[in-house]
């Protein structure tokens, strides 16, 4: 058969596979181990990879450590749930506009949300910081979410777009010939069906803004209260004396909820990378 | 459907709120960037319109140069590593192996978790007293002294390369992955039944077949890697003595170290130079290929 491998080399893969996953997991495995290790023990020599006498003591005294702790992992789901629901909002009607419309000027429009995406906010920031400060938003959770979401906007577009163009547009016809209003066909005829898309850019679009939350958070906001989670470890990460198995601890309750999400979306997660990516 | 012009109209007002907020959040910015690289703004209320003084002050003094240079440097092997590592984890993922669906699940992790978040993991890596690196390579009587890799110019450098690495790979890889089972499998059974071996059919159909999308995933990679900052601003921001300072790490100190807004501006603009010359780039290298394959 095609696909049959000699012995030797599923073994080679096999070989080569757990070498690719050890770089990719060897940070989270390093942390991991360290959040179990006594601060003592972090600090002795000779290095040693597994924890002695290890404990979950650091879970425990992050709250500490760390008061604003659960404040910031609130703030990190606060600021992605109303990115992604601007995003939602704002991607749906226009993703339908493009998927189903020809109109002066389309392409170029489709064209111009990609550019966007060549322009990181790191490029954008100082501006930026000039049109939150006029509008009034430094210091809320306002001036994270609205440029957080302009930047994920584009690439949903597109996404979606894709995603609803594989509707057949007969269905719309139908609905038309019915005597239904286009707003009421979007709603109640392309709505339902683009669910499934809606969703994947839906997902996307949370663990977009749960990875950005950086430079924003950095720079346009310097109140403790409002600070995400990396923003908040940050802080604790740049002092003198970094207490590190509780910054491992505090990064690994941060990074739970997301990771749950994504063992059980996973499936959603690789449909849409490639349905946005590669049909164009 | 009926008048194309309500339909037009219809199509518009979807679109409304996306360009709306597009125009001001990013349009807008990026006029002003230009504006302001040709003023001496900075935290005074009032600026005054310099021309290109600006330009001519970080063109002429003379480390800008070399901040380029190292940001297309560190871009290139970045890229050139993640497109090597990402396409051979892909055929490996795309292999016939018990196991696919777990070792899909198991790559993710770089490009899900908060980059932040994983850029500290990183950093305690690459800690010189305590950190894996050098606790394992002492271990092993590699080296026999604690190796403090950040500290160093030429380690940080490569540190900060590996750590974006790491993260750009799992995009890359899934990519890639997607766009090797969008082949079509009837190619490589009319290939196997004329006797092709693997290694031919890898060269002859795969990779060929291949090419356009890894032309775009160098593409989004480059940009990605030649705007990147989290990673370099935490581990390093910058340093030591400025031998990790690409042009996104250096126009940041620039505008919101110095407060140096119209000067910071200027190296914004020189930057989305850059960056729309790799799209103009690109995009010739697209049409090429469409030509390429009309003939």
């Amino acid at each position: 058969m095609i696909d049959r491998y000699k012995w030797y080399e599923t073994a080679l893969m096999y070989m080569g596979m757990a070498v690719f996953l050890f770089f990719i997991l060897a940070p989270f495995i390093e942390g991991f181990l360290v959040s179990l290790k006594p601060l003592a023990l972090l600090f002795s020599t000779p290095y040693s990879f597994l924890p002695k006498n290890g404990s979950f003591d650091a879970y425990f005294s992050m709250w500490e450590s760390v008061p604003m702790l659960g404040m910031h992992i609130f703030n990190s789901f606060f600021i992605s749930s109303v990115v992604t629901l601007i995003v939602v909002v704002i991607v749906v009607p226009a993703s339908y506009a493009f998927a189903r419309f020809q109109f002066t000027g389309s392409s170029l429009m489709l064209g111009g949300f990609l550019a966007v995406n060549m322009f990181s906010g790191a490029v954008l920031l100082i501006p930026l910081f000039r049109l939150m400060r006029q509008l009034g938003l430094l210091n809320t959770y306002w001036a994270m979410i609205v440029p957080g979401a302009a930047f994920l906007i584009p690439s949903s577009i597109w996404l979606l777009r894709t995603y609803m163009m594989r509707i057949p547009k007969e269905l719309d016809e139908a609905a038309w010939v019915d005597g239904a209003s286009r707003l009421y066909t979007l709603r109640r005829v392309i709505l339902p069906l683009a669910m499934p898309g809606i969703v994947v850019v839906a997902i996307m679009t949370f663990i977009g803004a749960y990875a950005q939350q950086f430079i924003f958070a950095l720079t346009f906001n310097s109140k403790t209260e409002f600070m995400p989670l990396p923003v908040g470890l940050f802080a604790f990460f740049g002092k003198q004396e970094v207490i590190w198995n509780e910054l491992m601890a505090a990064s690994f309750i941060g990074i739970l909820p997301v990771m749950i999400v994504i063992v059980f979306l996973q499936r959603y997660l690789v449909a849409g990378l490639t349905a946005g990516a590669i049909k164009q | 459907m009926t008048s194309t012009r309500s339909a037009s109209l219809f199509a518009l007002a979807l679109l409304a709120p996306a360009l709306i907020y597009i125009l001001i959040i990013v349009a807008y910015p990026l006029f002003d960037t230009v504006v302001l690289s040709f003023t001496n703004a900075s935290l005074r209320p009032t600026s005054d319109w310099v021309g290109w003084a600006n330009y001519e002050r970080i063109f002429g003094a003379g480390n800008f140069t070399e901040v380029i240079i190292r940001t297309f440097i560190w871009t290139f092997f970045s890229v050139a590593a993640k497109m090597i590592i990402g396409t051979l984890g892909a055929t490996l993922l795309n292999a016939a192996i018990p196991g696919q669906a777990i070792f899909r699940i198991l790559i993710m992790p770089p490009w899900i978790v908060p980059m932040a978040i994983g850029i500290f993991m990183w950093g305690w890596m690459y800690n010189g007293q305590f950190g894996m690196i050098s606790g394992l390579l002492q271990n092993f009587g590699i080296i026999d002294k604690p190796w403090p890799i950040l500290a160093y110019g030429d380690s940080a450098f490569w540190a900060t390369i590996v750590t974006d690495v790491w993260i750009g790979i799992p995009m890359v890889t899934i990519y890639m992955l997607a766009a090797m089972q969008s082949i079509p499998k009837d190619l490589y059974e009319a290939a196997w039944t004329d006797g092709a071996g693997r290694g031919y059919r890898f060269r002859r159909i795969t990779l060929p077949l291949l090419v356009p999308a890894l032309l775009t995933m160098s593409l989004l990679s480059m940009i990605a890697t030649f705007n990147s900052f989290d990673i370099i601003w935490i581990l390093t921001q910058g340093g030591p003595s400025g031998t990790t300072t690409t042009m996104i790490i250096d126009t940041y100190k620039t505008a919101m170290g110095s407060r140096k807004y119209g000067e910071g501006a200027a190296r914004a603009v020189v930057i989305c130079i850059f960056v729309s010359l790799f799209c103009i780039v690109y995009f010739r290298a697209v049409r090429k290929l469409a030509q390429g394959e009309a003939k």
